[in-house]
Order: structure tokens, then C-alpha cells, then sequence
């Protein structure tokens, strides 16, 4: 039973991370109907660039503590990130809306090989380290343990979530994106500067998954210039469980997905009698994508329609 | 005889010189080791060729089709190596890991019949991690793939007697083993590259076509749009098995690093750079990815050896990066890729006519 909370746990800090990025997925993939390739990037350069940004004022000898230090790195990494999102719409995207549908999607991946490149140059192929500026207590809750830091994801998580919903739902901007997102020639018709909302789109979504890597380097303790791949691949994979393009949905999904995986993991071993161990983990986020596109390709709470185009 | 097909004849048997003596003339100028590399291209043009049937012809867009490569690769590797002490002819592994890849296509594509476009490229994506995460992990209980180790040792492939992994001599000249894997990759990549003339123009490369550009009407049509697909993705994953044999005997050792995702990538990159659904175009952009980056690889570090006194960027890095820019510079300048097909060209121009008074309105 210990075992069976634990996983819960673990699952839902995991969980809250995916439907953060999963987010960033889902908002672009509502307005333009494209999967931001690129996204994964977005996050891991959330996290290098925190982490750079934290060793450099250790290294000057700034001594400020460990949260602080974090804000501040988040206040570098949030608005460059915002900026990234930007470029790579205006560069990968914008050129070629209205072109055939593969043609983004290449640009996106070339960008994504760039950026991955382009860390390499910066940060070098090794796994970095999150600086030790956090203090790891441990609650216990049932028998299961968490620490504090993990709490703090799972509420900032929640937060930042339930803000992103209200502002969709109740500010001008978050209107206008509906209105995109419905119908943009008709949304533009009606005075919504259309590009100026794709714009907006990208950059929140970005901002949001630089606060999400900075999330997975302190909760792995480490970032690396290949982790968006994999975290990428899983948020979207949370997206389409939820029903791409429903804002809702990506949380659900995500949560979801994060408990899948934690308990699958936790389990398989044991239910395979040993055939198959917790290194097949990466898996079921794959099986359950698999599952979901075959038996409800609108996802959980995504609108029925017939053929994903 | 007409003029036209004399010119035709010209042409091809142009061609046909080239390619019999292009080992010769590469090994003679740059050495045994760019041979290697031209071996290299035949296999990626093979690759690029299966993929082109279900992305070019049918429009399914695959990012997983590395994986019908690595079921070829390892049908071979398990069957001819000391791994199992199983030492079978090539004769029969290479269609086994050819046939073995088409069932694979199947079982990828029944499920994914209802997806089109980024879902289907998402799917396919997760089909394909799910194979190389099984190759890295099906060493324990029982050790079938040896997990990330590979298979070693594999058997070079034997014709008549002849073992293609040796260095022979012929009347005093003596073959490198590149040379004799060269041949009979080229006399592959032509079965392969008149394989897709054929079913280009014959009444399933039609159905592929209309499939690609509407289903609906498509159906309508009486097309049988299931068995049309499915039909798309084993033919596709035949070939992407046959290439994935003949590597894992040429290389002599596989294992689930060389089939990443970025493989998958790659690949279909050759396709759309070189134009995709022309066949021409995508041995071309077959060709090209394979050849420039191994260009880059030797000159990258040299030039900067040259210009600046030391390495400023590490080539392999660099490579990667100008690759990168390619795939986003060439979308952007020719997003209907470097050789399209006559059709493809005329439907660019009539989008780009009708996004620009799209724009106007």
C-alpha cells in the first residue's frame, strides 16, 4: 500500500509537469492546428539557462537563499524563453502558413535540431547538475514521502493552470484567442490582429514551458541538452489524452499520464513476474497514446469529430 | 528510332557507365573509405525510396520508419551470428527480415488507419521508440538482442561461394569488400528504384495519389481505402527491411543506438528535400544527406584549422547545426523540395497563386 501512495505521489509531481508543457502543445495546436515541434527545446532551455544563471551568481559570491536565487533565474530564463517561442514562430512558422502541411513540421524539427546543437555549443554535451541550493525535507504523508520542493510544483503547477484558464476565459486577449482558434479569417474580420495572437500564443506557451523545465532540472536534479526530447514527447502525448486543443483537457491529461506512468513503472515488474522491469517505463506513455488515438482520437474531453486531419 | 527515345537510350547508358565504374573513381581519388560512404548512400537511397511510397505516394506522414529498418537489421543479425551460433544464408534471411518488416508495416498500420497527418506522424514516432526501447531492453530475462551491446560478428553476406566481407582478386586487381557490397547494393537500389517506376504508374500508384489527395473523394472513387494504406505501409517497410538487412552485414555489428529517432528523421528529410512522391528527386536528396555531411565532417575541422589557428566549433557539432538550418532554410526557399515532380511544382504554384490573393482579399 506504501508503495501504491508513493507512486501516486511521484506521479502526480510528474504528472503536473507534463500538463504544463502539455499546455504550450495544446494552445498552438488549438489556434494553428501544428504541433510545435520545437517546444521540447523551449524547455530545456528553461532549465539551462536557469541553472547557468543561479551558478554564475553563486559564482560571483552572491550569497541569497535558494528560492531567491531560483526567482531569479526564472526571471531570466521566463521572458528569454518567451523570446525563443517567439523567433521560432516567425522564423518556422509564419513563413509557411498556408503552405502544405509537412513544411512546417520540417522546419520545426530543423529548428529543434539547432537549438539542441546550439546547447551543446553553450552548455556542452554533459549532464549539468542543479546547483545544491534547495533544501530537500522530506514530509511524510501515509507511509509515502515527498519533499517540500515537489509540493511546491504540484501548487505553482496548479496555479499557474488555473490562471492560464481564467485568463482564456475571461480577459480580452484570451477571447480573441478563442476566436482564433475557432475561425481566424472570421476572427480577423472582427478586429483580432490575428498574427498578434499567434504571437501571444507561442510566447505564453514558451514562458510556460521554461517554468516546467526549470520544474524537471530541480526535480531530477540535473538538465541535459537532449531532455526536451523525451518530456516533449510525453507532454504532447498528455495533449492528445486530454483532447488536443481543450485547455482543460491537457491538465487532465497530464495528471494522468504521470500517474500511468509512476504506477506502471512501479508495477510492471512485479505483475510480469520480473519479464519486464520499471526500464520499460518510457513506454506506456507510447501504448497509452497508441490506445487512446485508436479508441477516442478526440481524447478525454476533446470535441467529437470524426477524422483528425 | 526517334530522336527522343535515342536520347533516352544516351542517357541511361550514360548512367549505367557511371555507376559501374563510380567505386573506381571515388576509391582512386579519395580512398576506400568514401566508398564506404557511396555504399552508405545506396542503402539511405533504398531507405528514402521505401519511405517515399508511404509518405510520397500515399502522403502518410511516418516518423517512425527506422523501426522496419531495425527489423530487417536484426532478422539478419540474430539469424547469421554467433549470438544464437545461427549461421543461415542470406538467401533466406534478408526476405525473412524483408517479409518479417512488412508485417510490421501491418501491424502499424491497421491500428493507425483512422489518423491522418501530425497524429499519425506522433504515433508512428511512439511505434518506433517502442521498438528501439525493446531492442535496448530484451536482454534479461532471456537474452534475445543483447540489449545496448548489440550484435557482433554478424556474417558478411556470401554469393556463389564468395564471401562479399573479404577482399578478392580478379585477374590481378584486387576488390576492397566495399567495392563488392557496392555492386550489389546497386544492383538492389535498381530493383528497388523500378519497383517504384512501376508502382508509380500502375493502378495502385493512382489509388495512392488519390488516397493522398483526398480520401473522401478517394473512397468515393471505389477505392479501398484500408487495403490501399496497408498495402502503402508493408510495401514501404519491405524495402526499409531489405536496406535494414544488407546494412546489418555490411556493418557487422547493430545495435539500437544506430535507430534512433534522428535516423527516422533523417530519412524523411532526404524525401522532402529531395521532392517528395518523385523518385528522381528523392535519390537525389538520398544521396545528398548522405554525402554533405560526410563532406562537412572532413572539411569543418580543417577550415577552421586554417582560418582561425584552432577549433572554435567542434565538426560534428557544426554538422548538425548546418543540418539543422538546411531542413529550415530549404523548406522556406523550396518547400516543394529540390527536384519535384512536374505535378507537385504546378500544385505549389497554384497554392502560392492562391495564398496570395487569399492575402489580398
Amino acid at each position: 500500500m506504501d508503495i501504491f501512495f508513493q507512486q501516486i505521489l511521484n506521479g502526480l509531481v510528474l504528472g503536473s509537469i507534463y500538463a504544463l508543457i502539455a499546455l504550450g502543445y495544446t494552445m498552438v495546436y488549438g489556434i494553428m492546428g501544428l504541433i510545435n515541434f520545437a517546444h521540447g527545446e523551449v524547455v530545456m532551455f528553461g532549465a539551462m539557462i536557469t541553472i547557468s544563471v543561479i551558478s554564475g551568481l553563486t559564482g560571483l559570491g552572491v550569497h541569497l537563499p535558494g528560492p531567491v536565487l531560483v526567482l531569479i533565474g526564472l526571471a531570466v530564463a521566463v521572458p528569454g524563453c518567451m523570446l525563443l517561442g517567439y523567433a521560432i514562430e516567425r522564423v518556422a512558422y509564419r513563413p509557411l502558413r498556408g503552405a502544405q502541411r509537412l513544411a512546417p513540421l520540417i522546419t520545426a524539427i530543423g529548428l529543434s535540431i539547432v537549438l539542441q546543437q546550439v546547447a551543446i555549443l553553450i552548455w556542452g554535451r554533459n549532464y549539468i547538475p542543479f546547483p545544491q541550493i534547495l533544501d530537500h525535507d522530506v514530509i511524510t504523508v501515509f507511509g509515502a514521502s515527498i519533499t517540500k520542493l515537489q509540493v511546491i510544483i504540484i501548487v505553482l503547477c496548479l496555479l499557474i493552470m488555473g490562471g492560464l484558464l481564467l485568463m482564456v476565459e475571461k480577459t480580452k486577449l484570451g477571447r480573441a484567442m478563442r476566436a482564433t482558434s475557432q475561425n481566424p479569417a472570421v476572427a480577423g474580420l472582427m478586429g483580432v490582429n490575428v498574427n498578434t495572437i499567434i504571437s501571444a500564443t507561442f510566447v505564453i506557451g514558451s514562458g510556460l514551458g521554461a517554468i516546467a523545465g526549470v520544474m524537471v532540472a530541480t526535480n531530477y536534479d540535473q538538465a541535459h541538452y537532449y531532455m526536451g526530447f523525451m518530456i516533449g514527447l510525453k507532454a504532447f502525448t498528455a495533449a492528445v489524452l486530454g483532447g488536443i486543443g481543450n485547455l482543460g483537457g491537457a491538465v487532465a491529461g497530464g495528471l494522468l499520464l504521470g500517474l500511468i506512468e509512476s504506477l506502471g513503472a512501479g508495477y510492471i515488474g512485479t505483475l510480469t513476474g520480473g519479464v519486464f522491469g520499471s526500464n520499460y517505463q518510457d513506454i506506456f506513455a507510447f501504448l497509452v497514446l497508441i490506445l487512446v488515438l485508436i479508441f477516442r482520437p478526440s481524447g478525454l474531453l476533446g470535441e467529437k469529430i470524426a477524422d483528425r486531419a | 528510332m526517334t530522336l527522343e527515345t535515342n536520347k533516352k537510350v544516351g542517357i541511361f547508358l550514360a548512367c549505367a557507365v557511371v555507376l559501374a565504374v563510380l567505386p573506381f573513381v571515388v576509391g582512386g581519388a579519395f580512398g576506400n573509405s568514401w566508398v564506404r560512404i557511396v555504399d552508405f548512400a545506396l542503402l539511405y537511397v533504398m531507405l528514402a525510396l521505401g519511405l517515399n511510397i508511404v509518405v510520397g505516394f500515399a502522403g502518410l506522414l511516418d516518423l517512425g520508419f527506422i523501426a522496419f529498418y531495425a527489423v530487417g537489421a536484426y532478422t539478419f543479425g540474430l539469424l547469421s551470428s554467433p549470438h544464437f551460433g545461427i549461421h543461415l544464408p542470406f538467401y533466406i534471411t534478408i526476405p525473412l527480415g524483408a517479409l518479417l518488416a512488412a508485417c510490421f508495416g501491418l501491424l502499424l498500420g491497421a491500428p493507425v488507419l483512422r489518423l491522418k497527418g501530425d497524429y499519425l506522424a506522433i504515433v508512428t514516432m511512439g511505434f518506433g521508440e517502442i521498438i528501439r526501447i525493446f531492442m535496448n531492453n530484451l536482454n534479461a530475462p532471456i537474452n534475445i538482442t543483447n540489449g545496448p551491446q548489440g550484435i557482433n560478428l554478424i556474417d558478411p553476406i556470401h554469393v556463389a561461394g564468395v564471401s562479399l566481407g573479404s577482399t578478392i582478386e580478379i585477374a590481378g586487381i584486387s576488390f576492397h569488400n566495399v567495392y563488392l557490397y557496392y555492386y550489389l547494393f546497386l544492383l538492389l537500389t535498381v530493383v528497388v528504384v523500378i519497383m517504384g517506376f512501376r508502382l508509380q504508374h500502375s493502378r495502385i500508384g493512382r489509388a495512392w495519389v488519390a488516397l493522398r489527395e483526398d480520401d473522401v473523394a478517394a473512397a468515393a472513387m471505389g477505392i479501398n481505402i484500408r487495403n490501399i494504406k496497408l498495402l502503402a505501409f508493408s510495401l514501404g517497410a519491405l524495402s526499409g527491411g531489405v536496406a535494414g538487412g544488407l546494412f546489418a552485414s555490411f556493418q557487422g555489428f547493430i545495435s539500437p543506438e544506430s535507430f534512433g529517432l534522428i535516423e527516422s528523421i533523417m530519412i524523411l528529410a532526404m524525401v522532402v528535400l529531395g521532392g517528395m512522391g518523385h523518385i528522381p528527386g528523392v535519390v537525389l536528396g538520398a544521396v545528398t544527406l548522405t554525402i554533405v555531411p560526410e563532406v562537412l565532417r572532413d572539411v569543418i575541422g580543417p577550415l577552421q584549422m586554417n582560418t582561425f589557428g584552432r577549433m572554435i566549433i567542434d565538426p560534428e557539432n557544426a554538422r548538425m547545426l548546418l543540418f539543422g538550418l538546411a531542413l529550415v532554410v530549404m523548406m522556406l526557399v523550396r518547400p516543394a523540395g529540390m527536384w519535384p515532380s512536374r505535378r507537385r511544382k504546378a500544385e505549389f504554384r497554384d497554392d502560392k497563386v492562391a495564398a496570395d490573393s487569399a492575402q489580398k482579399d
